[in-house]
C-alpha cells in the first residue's frame, strides 16, 4: 500500500509540477494514475494526499487560469518549489557536514538529514569530516522538546504542568511561546505567560506530562524586539555585585577556589595560605566553601561564615 | 484498484538508454527493505520515500553521470533499494491528455544518466525544519570555542539563509549558548595538537577529589556534549581513555612528540550519555528536601522517587565516593546521604571536622 501511495504522490507532484498551469481535481484523477474509480474515495484520498505534500513543504496553490474558470484548480509553481541556487566552497560545505551531525538522535536529526539530502541534490557535496577530531553535540533528552519547538514554529500558545524550582507539586501553566534557548546543555522555552502577564522562562526539564496546545497556529504574536538569542546573551550581561571575601586555605587543597582567588599568600599558620576572593551570591558561595570541609575556613564576612557554619551544622542535624 | 500502469515499451527511447526493463516488482504488502540507516527511529513512509525520490533527480542530473554505489551511499540507502528507486521514478507515466512518460534514465554499467528529468531536475526548497536544524546547528558552532573555520561558518550561514528564504526565520527563535567563556583559549591550542598529532601535558582540576592533578595525555578529539567541551585523551597516567573538561583545564603545554593512541582504543559512543555506570559502582541513596532537587537534574540518577513529605529520593552509582561526601556538605540541611551509611557516617565527621574550626 504504502508503495502505491509512494507511486501515486510522485506522479502526481510530477503533473502538477510540469503542468504549468492550474488543473482541476477532474483533469489530475485522469492524468495520475492510481487514484480509486468512485468521485467520492477519489476525492478522499486527494484530500489525503495534498496535506500530505503540503506536510513536506510543496507549495500546492489552489486558483484559476482565468477569471472564466467556475472551478478552482491546483498547481505547483516551479518557482515556488524549487530550491534556490546555492553554491558552497569546499570549507563551507565541511563545515555544513559538521553542523548536520550536531543533531544526532536529537529532535531534529532528520530535519537536518532532509536538508542535506536536498543540498546534495542542488550540487553540494557535504564533506563528512571537517576538522579533525571534532565532535559537537546538541541533545533533545526532555520530552517537551518537540512540541515546544512546534509551537514556536507555528506560533501556537501552549500549556504544560511544571515544578517550579524547589516545589515539589506541579502547576499548570499558559504560555505563549516566543522560543526556545539551550544554555549551557539545558533546554528552557520563553515567551508570555498568559496567566500572569508576563514575560516568563521555563525549563523543560522541569515540565511534568504532556505540552498541548491550546489555539490554532499564527495565532501567537511574538512582540517586535523579543529576540531569543539576545535574550540569553542578556542573562550573561548582567554585573552581579561582587563581594570580597577572606579565606583560610589548607595548602594542597581548595583547588576550585585558588583557581579564581584574587591573591594567595601564606597564612601564620604552617600549612595554611590565606586566599582573597570575590563572589556575588553569598548563599551558593557558602555551599561552594562549605563542600570543602576541614581544609577551608572562612574569616571574613560574618555573613559568609555564619552561613557556612549554617549548611555544616545541617549535614549533622 | 489500478496500479501505475507499466511503462509502455513505445515510450520514447533515451539517446542511447539501454535500460533493461525495471526488475520485477514485489508483489503489493510486500515489505519494502528496511533502510539499514543508524539513526531511523522509525519505520520509513511514503512520504519519507517521496523525499528521496524528489531529490534523486537532481542530484544527478547536477552531477550528469554518477555511480550507483557512491549515489546510495549519499542517500544512506542500498544499491537494491536505490535502483527500486529509480526504476519507480522512470516508472512514472502521466495518462492525459495523451500518455507519456516524463522521466528517462539508465542505470547501465552502474552510472546513472538522467535523459529527461522533465521539471523534476531541481530540489525541492528546503522546509522550516530542516532549515532550521542546520541554521541552529551552524550558529553553535560559530560560538564553538577552537573551531578554527569562523568564516566559512558565517559564509556557508549567509549562503543557506539566503536559499532558505522565508524558511530561514524561525531558526532566529532558537538559541543555543555554551559554557566555555574560560575555555576559549585552551580549546584552540588542544585544536592545534589534534591537527598536528601532538602530545599535551595537562594540569587539570579533579573537583571530586579537589586535586590537582599532572598528566601527559594524546589528544583524540573534542566534544561539545549538554553544552559544555571536553577532550577526550588516552591518558598515559591511567592507560586509559579519559574526558576532560576544558574549564578544568589549570595549565597546558603542547609537546614536541607525536601522540601515540593505541589501535585498540575506543572512543565512547557521545549519544549515549557521557557517563556510563558499571556494575562495581557504589549505590548512593540520597534525600533531597526542596532546595536540594537541583541535583536530581545535575547529577544522573538512575532513580527518582517523590517521598510523602515534599523530599525527593534519589539513587546514582558513582566509582569514586569522595564527591559525594563534598555534596553532603554542600547540601547542608537541603539533602543527606541515606545508603550507605558508612559513607552518611563519613560526611559527618566531616561536618564535624570544618566545625572546630569555628570555636
Amino acid at each position: 500500500m504504502s508503495r502505491r501511495k509512494t507511486e501515486r504522490l510522485l506522479s502526481l507532484v510530477v503533473c502538477l509540477l510540469s503542468a504549468g498551469r492550474y488543473l482541476t481535481a477532474t483533469q489530475i484523477r485522469e492524468a495520475v494514475p492510481g487514484y480509486p474509480d468512485s468521485f467520492d474515495a477519489f476525492k478522499r484520498m486527494f484530500e489525503r494526499d495534498k496535506d500530505e505534500l503540503r506536510e513536506l513543504g510543496i507549495p500546492l496553490e489552489t486558483g484559476t487560469n482565468s477569471a472564466l474558470d467556475e472551478e478552482a484548480g491546483y498547481r505547483i509553481s516551479r518557482q515556488a518549489y524549487v530550491l534556490p541556487d546555492i553554491r558552497l566552497e569546499p570549507d563551507e560545505a565541511a563545515v555544513l557536514g559538521l553542523a548536520a551531525r550536531v543533531w544526532r538522535r536529537a529532535e531534529l536529526a532528520s530535519a537536518a538529514e532532509g536538508a542535506l539530502l536536498k543540498l546534495r541534490a542542488a550540487g553540494i557535496d557535504a564533506e563528512e569530516t571537517s576538522q579533525p577530531g571534532i565532535e559537537p553535540r546538541l541533545q533533545t533528552g526532555e520530552a517537551a522538546f518537540g512540541p515546544l519547538w512546534e509551537a514556536v514554529r507555528d506560533r501556537r500558545p501552549v500549556t504544560f504542568g511544571y515544578r517550579a524550582a524547589g516545589r515539589s507539586a506541579a502547576q499548570v501553566r499558559h504560555l505563549e511561546p516566543w522560543g526556545v534557548v539551550n544554555r549551557h546543555g539545558r533546554w528552557y522555552v520563553m515567551g508570555q505567560d498568559t496567566d500572569r502577564q508576563q514575560e516568563r522562562v521555563f525549563r523543560l526539564s522541569r515540565i511534568d506530562g504532556p505540552v498541548t496546545f491550546t489555539g490554532r497556529p499564527g495565532t501567537v504574536t511574538v512582540p517586535p524586539g523579543a529576540d531569543v538569542r539576545e535574550a540569553v546573551r542578556d542573562w550573561d550581561a548582567e554585573a552581579p555585585v561582587q563581594q570580597a571575601g577572606l579565606l583560610r586555605v589548607r595548602r594542597g587543597a581548595g583547588h576550585g577556589l585558588r583557581r579564581h582567588a584574587v591573591s594567595a599568600e601564606p597564612d601564620v599558620e604552617p600549612g595554611w595560605d590565606r586566599l582573597q576572593v570575590r563572589f556575588s551570591d553569598s548563599g551558593w558561595f557558602s555551599e561552594q566553601v562549605a563542600s570543602f570541609g576541614a581544609d577551608v575556613v572562612v574569616i571574613e564576612p560574618p555573613d559568609l561564615r555564619d552561613a557556612v557554619i549554617r549548611r555544616l551544622k545541617g549535614v549533622l542535624a | 484498484m489500478t496500479s501505475a500502469a507499466p511503462r509502455p515499451e513505445a515510450g520514447p527511447p533515451g539517446p542511447g538508454s539501454g535500460l533493461a526493463r525495471p526488475a520485477a516488482r514485489p508483489a503489493a504488502g510486500a515489505a519494502v527493505p528496511a533502510v539499514p540507516a543508524a539513526t531511523a527511529v522509525r519505520a520509513p513512509t511514503a512520504t519519507d520515500r517521496l523525499q528521496r525520490l524528489l531529490a534523486l533527480l537532481p542530484y544527478v542530473v547536477t552531477r550528469k553521470v554518477v555511480g550507483l554505489a557512491e549515489t546510495a551511499a549519499a542517500f544512506g540507502v542500498s544499491e537494491r533499494q536505490l535502483v527500486d528507486d529509480l526504476n519507480m521514478l522512470w516508472c512514472v507515466e502521466l495518462r492525459s491528455p495523451d500518455p507519456y512518460c516524463p522521466i528517462d534514465l539508465s542505470y547501465e554499467g552502474g552510472e546513472i544518466v538522467v535523459s529527461e528529468a522533465e521539471s523534476m531536475d531541481r530540489p525541492l526548497r528546503l522546509a522550516v525544519d530542516e532549515a532550521s536544524a542546520l541554521l541552529v546547528a551552524l550558529r553553535m558552532l560559530a560560538e564553538m570555542p577552537g573551531l578554527q573555520e569562523r568564516s566559512a561558518l558565517s559564509r556557508t550561514i549567509a549562503k543557506l539563509e539566503a536559499a532558505a528564504g522565508t524558511a530561514a526565520a524561525p531558526s532566529s527563535q532558537v538559541a543555543v549558548q555554551m559554557d566555555d567563556s574560560a575555555a576559549g583559549t585552551v580549546a584552540a591550542e588542544i585544536a592545534g595538537a589534534l591537527a598536528a598529532g601532538r602530545r599535551l601535558h595537562l594540569s587539570y582540576y579533579v573537583p571530586g577529589r579537589d586535586e590537582a592533578t599532572e598528566r601527559d595525555v594524546d589528544p583524540m578529539r573534542l566534544l561539545v556534549v549538554e553544552g559544555r567541551t571536553y577532550l577526550e585523551a588516552w591518558c598515559r597516567r591511567a592507560n586509559a581513555l579519559r574526558l576532560f573538561r576544558l574549564d578544568r583545564v589549570l595549565a597546558l603545554q603542547v609537546l614536541d612528540l607525536a601522540a601515540e593512541i593505541p589501535p585498540d582504543a575506543e572512543p565512547r559512543d557521545v549519544d549515549k550519555g557521557l557517563f556510563r555506570p558499571s556494575p562495581q559502582d557504589v549505590e548512593i541513596v540520597l534525600e533531597l528536601a526542596s532546595a536540594g532537587r537541583w541535583v536530581a537534574e545535575y547529577y544522573p540518577c538512575e532513580q527518582v522517587e517523590e517521598l510523602e513529605d515534599g523530599m525527593l529520593r534519589v539513587s546514582l552509582r558513582t566509582p569514586d565516593t569522595r564527591w559525594v561526601r563534598r555534596l553532603a556538605l554542600r547540601l547542608g540541611e537541603d539533602g543527606r546521604i541515606v545508603s550507605p551509611p558508612e559513607l552518611a557516617d563519613l560526611a559527618v565527621a566531616d561536618a564535624a571536622a570544618a566545625l572546630a574550626h569555628y570555636p
